[in-house]
């Protein structure tokens, strides 16, 4: 019974607390409600088994919890105008109903969690506490930071919600494109948390990534005809689908060159593809199909060696037009050394304008010392290693920078002959 | 929800009058209040002189005292404020992003606490 209470509680409380927000208008006491409502739900179903309809059990069971809540509200003034909007919604509201397609909900719920007016570590906490049917403690885990600095987080966010009067609404027409990236990049940094994350020391029950790749999923359901929710799915499910590949066996990075393909996941590939076909024919390109267009055309490839690199040259001309950025100047400098040859991409990576920006970037340094390996450049090569390992306090990362370092007969010391780091 | 929107100010980057851009700063300024008007709900607003005409007091155990100068010298400097009433911070924002300042310094949109 446990797990499959498990199961609905990750599937459905996204869309019930949506629901109960919307019909209470008070995120806290919409919070404990549903809470109330699967401790009720534990009870009653292992009785009667999961009803047909979980969800809209669980909203009919909310909606009595919240009463029973408010009448034991301490503060009257809070009751009192609870009781207002509650009266009001509940006159609109026939008690046949059965909760149908709710999208509306969680979309409001969405937006809301990502509102600009939030904190960007505030929108990240509040979306995965509200949407992922995570537990506070399991977000801090999954972030490696203490559960009462996550909880405090939330706190203040919903204060900011509730003082600063951020409404709970799909934003409009002219918002939307705005608004709708910055949920995007919210569920990018989700997944992307996750995908950087080293091979834990510590067994976290929840994977971002998986997470980060159910949002983007939600996100096409919910709205089915924008392009960029599409891209954006179909890029973390190209990237996901190396999660196998991308160690060896004592958990050290492999780069796209070295993973063994064949391990790459056909399913979550081919579903990538269909995603990216279905954006491609709304003929509305945007940065986040663009990126997925790229990923793909890894995908495509059965061994690096046969990469189009071409073509990804080509996407990354495009996308620079949306994301005009160092890094993507970067990426694309790699791409042109290995479309043509490294010495290109060199002198695209050495362009002052570049150079500059990214000094303290490590990945610059590194992606600029395989270029110098590439080219035979074996002791700039190694300086610019030394450089990106000075840069970066990540272990895993470290530890291929090491890798590469003694590929090339050199330690992270400073001199040559000098001793290495055990 | 009433909103005070706290325009700030480089002095640098504003035009000042009879400089060019001020006619449509002041052009700006009489449309966002006609839009404001225009929406029925009661708003105020005013432009402040420059912090060198500010005076500053604090009372501390009983005596109070008086400093020339604003409470804090800082490059960017409060310039005005609009009180407005909207439904939500969105529309707060939509508003803000209208004062014709916006484009030189930076207006924080506050609520204004509901006793």
């Amino acid at each position: 019974m446990e797990d499959a209470l498990d199961v609905v509680y990750r599937t459905e409380r996204g869309r019930v607390l949506a629901r109960m927000i919307a019909v209470v208008k008070d995120f806290d006491l919409a919070e404990d409600a549903v809470q109330d409502a699967f401790v009720a739900a534990t009870t009653a179903w292992a009785a009667t088994g999961i009803p047909n309809n979980p969800a809209g059990w669980l909203v009919t069971t909310a909606r009595r919890k919240a009463v029973d809540r408010l009448r034991r509200a301490a503060s009257t003034e809070r009751r009192h105008r609870a009781w207002g909007e509650l009266a009001i919604a509940w006159d609109a509201w026939d008690d046949g109903e059965t909760p149908g397609p709710i999208s509306d909900d969680r979309l409001r719920l969405i937006f809301t969690c990502c509102h600009p007016a939030l904190s960007l570590d505030a929108q990240v906490a509040l979306t995965l506490r509200s949407l992922g049917g995570l537990t506070t403690d399991e977000v801090a885990r999954a972030f490696l930071i203490p559960e009462p600095t996550l909880a405090q987080r939330i706190v203040r966010a919903k204060r900011k919600i509730r003082q600063a009067g951020i409404p709970y609404r799909v934003p409009s027409l002219e918002e939307f494109p705005e608004r709708l990236g910055a949920v995007l990049a919210v569920v990018y940094l989700v997944f992307n948390a996750g995908y950087l994350a080293s091979s834990g020391t510590e067994l976290v029950k929840v994977n971002l990534c998986d997470e980060g790749v159910r949002l983007a999923g939600l996100l096409v359901d919910l709205l089915p005809d924008e392009p960029e929710p599409l891209g954006l799915a179909a890029l973390l499910l190209f990237q996901d689908s190396r999660r196998t590949a991308r160690s060896d066996e004592e958990g050290q990075p492999l780069t796209l060159e070295e993973q063994d393909r064949s391990r790459w996941d056909a399913g979550q590939v081919a579903a990538g593809r269909e995603l990216l076909g279905r954006a491609r024919r709304q003929g509305h390109p945007g940065p986040y199909q663009l990126k997925a267009a790229i990923a793909a055309v890894h995908a495509g490839a059965t061994e690096a060696a046969l990469t189009d690199w071409a073509t990804i040259v080509k996407l990354y001309d495009r996308l620079l037009e949306w994301e005009p950025t160092a890094v993507v100047r970067l990426n694309r400098a790699v791409a042109v050394a290995l479309a043509e040859d490294p010495a290109r991409g060199l002198a695209l990576v050495d362009e002052p304008s570049l150079a500059g920006a990214l000094v303290d970037y490590h990945l610059y340094h590194s992606a600029r010392a395989d270029l110098l390996r590439r080219a035979g450049r074996t002791d700039e090569a190694v300086t610019a290693y030394r450089e990106a390992r000075r840069l970066t306090n990540n272990a895993a990362e470290q530890n291929f920078l090491d890798r590469r370092l003694r590929e090339l007969g050199e330690t992270a010391g400073a001199g040559a002959g000098e001793a290495g780091p055990g | 929800m009433r909103y005070m929107l706290i325009i700030h100010n480089d002095p640098e980057l504003h035009p000042k009058p009879g400089e060019e851009g001020w006619d449509e700063l002041m052009a700006g300024y009489a449309a966002f209040s006609e839009q404001l008007a225009s929406h029925g709900r009661p708003f105020s607003g005013d432009p402040l002189n420059d912090p060198s005409t500010a005076t500053t007091i604090r009372v501390r155990n009983g005596e109070t005292l008086t400093v020339d100068g604003p409470f804090a010298e800082t490059k960017e400097w409060m310039s005005g404020f609009y009180i407005i009433e909207c439904d939500n911070l969105d529309q707060a924002l939509a508003a803000a992003a209208m004062v014709p300042s916006a484009k030189f310094g930076s207006v924080e949109v506050r609520p204004v606490a509901e006793m």
